[in-house]
C-alpha cells in the first residue's frame, strides 16, 4: 500500500472530502472548458466542494484514473463514490438528479449556467447614439 | 494519424453489441451519442465506461477529448 504515496493520498483526498472535483486548473482559473463548466454548476448550486488541480503532476492524473477507472477530467466524486465526469455532471444537473446525490433540495429552473472565464474584463457599452 | 468520427462510429458499433452511434469531432476534440441495448440496466458511469473501454489509453491521447451520451434502446431489432 505504502509504497504508492501518490495513489494514497488521492484516496485519501476522496475519503476525506464529501464534494471533491479533480480538474485541469482550480475553481477559480479552470485551466479547461470542461472542468469549467463543471466547477460552474458546483458553484450555481452554492455546493461548496474541495477541488484538485491535476495538471502540476502528472501521476496525479495517471493514478486518479486507475484508481477510478475513468479516464478523462474533470472527475467529481460525492461520498468516495465518482459520480461522473462533465457530461454526466450536466446530464444530471439538467434532470435534477445532481442536486439529489449533493443531497440538496431544490430542482433546477434555469438552463446550465455558461462558464464565465475567470479574468474576464467587464463590457462597458456606451450607447451615445 | 488523427482519428475521424467515422472511425469512432464504426469501432463503437463494432465493439458493443447492437449499439448505433453518432459521432461528430474535429480529429481531436469528439462527441458521440451511442444508444444500445447493452446500456439496459446500467448506471450513466457503467455505460459511459463502456464507451470509453472501446478506445482504452487512447482517450486523453490520441483521441484527446470525447464526450458522450448514452441511451439504452430496446431491443437490437428496433426499427
Amino acid at each position: 500500500m505504502s509504497d504508492n504515496p501518490m495513489r494514497e493520498a488521492i484516496k485519501s483526498a476522496i475519503d476525506e472530502n464529501p464534494v471533491i472535483l479533480f480538474m485541469k486548473g482550480n475553481p477559480d482559473q479552470p485551466a479547461c472548458g470542461f472542468s469549467a463548466r463543471t466547477v460552474a454548476v458546483l458553484q450555481s448550486l452554492g455546493q461548496p466542494f474541495a477541488a484538485v488541480d491535476v495538471l502540476p503532476d502528472p501521476r496525479i492524473r495517471q493514478e486518479l484514473s486507475a484508481l477510478s477507472n475513468w479516464p478523462t477530467i474533470p472527475q467529481l466524486f460525492v461520498d468516495g463514490e465518482l459520480v461522473g465526469g462533465h457530461d454526466i455532471v450536466m446530464e444530471m444537473y439538467q434532470s435534477g438528479e445532481l442536486h439529489q446525490a449533493l443531497g440538496l433540495e431544490a430542482a433546477p429552473e434555469e438552463p446550465a449556467p455558461e462558464a464565465q472565464p475567470a479574468q474576464a474584463p467587464p463590457l462597458s457599452i456606451e450607447n451615445r447614439i | 494519424m488523427s482519428a475521424t468520427p467515422q472511425e469512432l462510429k464504426q469501432r463503437i458499433e463494432a465493439n458493443i453489441p447492437g449499439a448505433q452511434a453518432e459521432v461528430t469531432g474535429d480529429g481531436h476534440h469528439f462527441s458521440a451519442s451511442v444508444s444500445a441495448p447493452a446500456f439496459k440496466g446500467l448506471s450513466r458511469i457503467a455505460q459511459h465506461r463502456l464507451v470509453y473501454d472501446v478506445f482504452g489509453s487512447e482517450v486523453g491521447d490520441r483521441i484527446h477529448a470525447l464526450s458522450i451520451q448514452t441511451k439504452a434502446s430496446e431491443s437490437e431489432n428496433e426499427s
